[in-house]
Parts: C-alpha cells; structure tokens; sequence
C-alpha cells in the first residue's frame, strides 16, 4: 500500500504548482497511470480522498486515465494493446514485439478555477 | 475553468535522487543490483549463498531493507563484507532516498558490487527506482506458480527471475514449467534460473549470471563514455 505515498507526491507537485498561480484555486488533477506501474488507481483515489478531506483542496478532485500495456511490431510495425498478456502481433503474427507504454505514473494536466 | 498542462513523472524527486544514485555508481564502475520478492522467497538466504561463495578481498557490499529489526544485516554481516540495515518502520519498499542516506558514509570507490536487498513485497518496490541496473525478482516454490500474472508489474521490470528452493519440488504443487511460462508471458526474453539455497543447485549458475552481468554493465559504461 504504497498509494497514499503517491497520492502525497501528487497532491505536493499540483499544490506547488497552483501556488505559482496567485488568484487560482485547483479543482482537478489529471494523472495518467500505467498498467505496469505497481499501482492501483482504487487505492490510489481511496487514499487522494483521505488526504484531501476536510482541508481546503476537498473540492479538488483526481481524474487517474488508466493506461494499458501496448507493444509495437517489430516487423509490421503495428501498435496494439497487449490484452491477456498477449504480446504477438495481432496484424501480422510475430512474436518479437516491443514493449512501447504502460508504465506511466505521471501528470497530464491541472484544472484551476478564479477564487 | 483553466486547464494547465502538467507534465512531468508523479515521483520526480525519487527518480532525481536515482538518477543522481545512477550517476555516482556509473562514475565508480559499480554495478547494483536491486533483489525483490514476496517475504519468505529467499532473499537473505540466496545473498547468504552468494557472499560465503566470494573471496574476502571481493569489493561487495550489501543494503537490506526492512520494516522492523536488523536480523537480515546480522545474518549477511558475518560474511565479513560491509552491510547496512535499512529499517523503513513501516514504509513497505526502499526509496532512492533511503539508498542515498545510507550510503553516505560509505566510500563508493572502494566497491565493484552493491546488492540491494528491498523490503519483501512484490507490489511496491516495483515503483521506486533505486538507481539500480537492474532488479532481480525471486520467486519461490512454496509460492503459487501464477505470482507473474499476479503481479505483473514486478515480473515485467526485472531482468531475471530466480525459483527459489527448488529442493521442496517434491514436496510442493509448484508446476514450474508452467511459472517459466507465465514470467515469459509477462515478459518475454526474461532471463530465469533454478536454484537451491539449501542443497546450492544452480548457484554455480548464478554466481556465473552474476559474473556476466557486471562484464556486461563495465561495457555498458565504457560504452556510454565513449558515445
């Protein structure tokens, strides 16, 4: 249960952010979290709840895009969606594909509002 | 309502600290190695294995994580080589933080190897960069076979899986084709190797692995400062 950690570095980054911004008040974070991350979006919003009750970031809310595992051919070069941990490609039947994304844990973006 | 781009990783300030970790190993010719696994794989057992199987002018050092107590570093230090206990108290993995504070005191130039030893779980750890050149995930076969699929994440990051106590096969219903299997399911090309702590099957293979992986990273580094 390393989420509330995480929660923690979101809200510590998007805080610092907002407060280079005089006037604005956050009212979302947008994060992208990869399938492969070791990080489970539930306990993530779960523990990002906890911290921000009862404070002033309470109405700020977190917007977590799951992220899924996709690969890259590397003889069609087709892009696609490792489902079942299938990693041959779907297009043309190789084997030797190519891990391309899906360990994402990263911002996408902030949402303010004027105070 | 204004929307602001953000960009940037969640745990910047751990990746910073790796980077900089990452860095300081490369300077020194150092290769470190983060070992995971659930608690109870073998961790402490197959770094036991390893240190008694070394000369005692080897240039190896040791990190072990976890929450409580310092048993791990008491049973690694007999060896002789330098160890230190990291105790998280109650933190469930090791950050690059954590790494950098302990080895503070220690001189990097008087070392060739540095095995991690991460707290046992096969969840979070998978997070935290340690700056390591790779990680190594233990798998035992008092465990189910299914643990890759299970925790994916940990399976895909690491360069070599290690089946632990291979001894208890008879014993146990591990079908260890069947782990092989769903680890290359996970990540394919993984490298895995069998061994026993107790009856030290497949550590002369290890020890080997071991050999070859820190040739591998001194090209590497040669490599890059050419480049």
């Amino acid at each position: 249960m390393h989420e509330l950690s995480i929660a923690n570095s979101i809200l510590e980054a998007a805080c610092a952010e907002a407060q280079a911004r005089a006037g604005m008040r956050l009212t979302k974070i947008s994060v992208r979290i990869g399938e492969l991350a070791g990080v489970d979006p539930d306990a993530l919003s779960f523990s990002f709840e906890a911290l921000v009750k009862e404070t002033d970031l309470e109405k700020c809310a977190l917007e977590i895009e799951f992220m899924p595992r996709r690969h890259e051919c590397g003889s069609c070069g087709q892009r696609f969606v490792v489902a079942d941990f299938e990693t041959r490609c779907p297009k043309c039947g190789t084997a030797e594909t190519t891990f391309i994304s899906g360990n994402e844990l990263e911002f996408a973006h902030l949402e303010m509002e004027e105070i | 309502m204004n929307q602001i781009p953000m960009a940037g990783k969640i745990l910047k300030e751990n990746d910073r600290i790796a980077a900089e970790l990452r860095t300081a190993f490369h300077v020194h010719n150092i290769l470190c190695l983060n070992l995971v696994s659930s608690p109870g794989a073998g961790k402490t057992s197959l770094l036991e294995r390893t240190l008694e199987s070394f000369a005692p002018n080897e240039r190896v050092a040791l990190l072990t994580g976890d929450l409580q107590t310092d048993n791990d570093a008491r049973r690694l230090a007999r060896f002789g080589f330098p160890v230190k206990q990291i105790t998280t108290g109650g933190t469930c993995h090791l950050d690059a933080r954590m790494i950098e504070k302990a080895l503070a005191d220690w001189k990097l130039e008087n070392l060739d190897l540095l095995l991690v030893e991460n707290v046992g779980n096969l969840v979070c750890p998978s997070s935290y960069d340690l700056g390591e050149a790779a990680k190594i995930v233990v798998l035992s076969v008092a465990e189910g076979e299914d643990k890759p699929l299970k925790y994916p994440s940990m399976f895909f990051k690491s360069e070599l899986l290690v089946l632990n106590k291979i001894d208890l096969l008879p014993y146990v219903p591990f079908d260890l084709a069947k782990a092989r299997e769903y680890a290359l399911r996970v990540h394919p090309g993984m490298e895995i190797l069998e061994v026993s702590c107790q009856t030290g099957a497949g550590l002369p293979q290890w020890r080997e692995w071991l050999n070859q992986r820190r040739e591998r990273q001194l090209l590497s580094y040669a490599y890059a400062e050419h480049a």
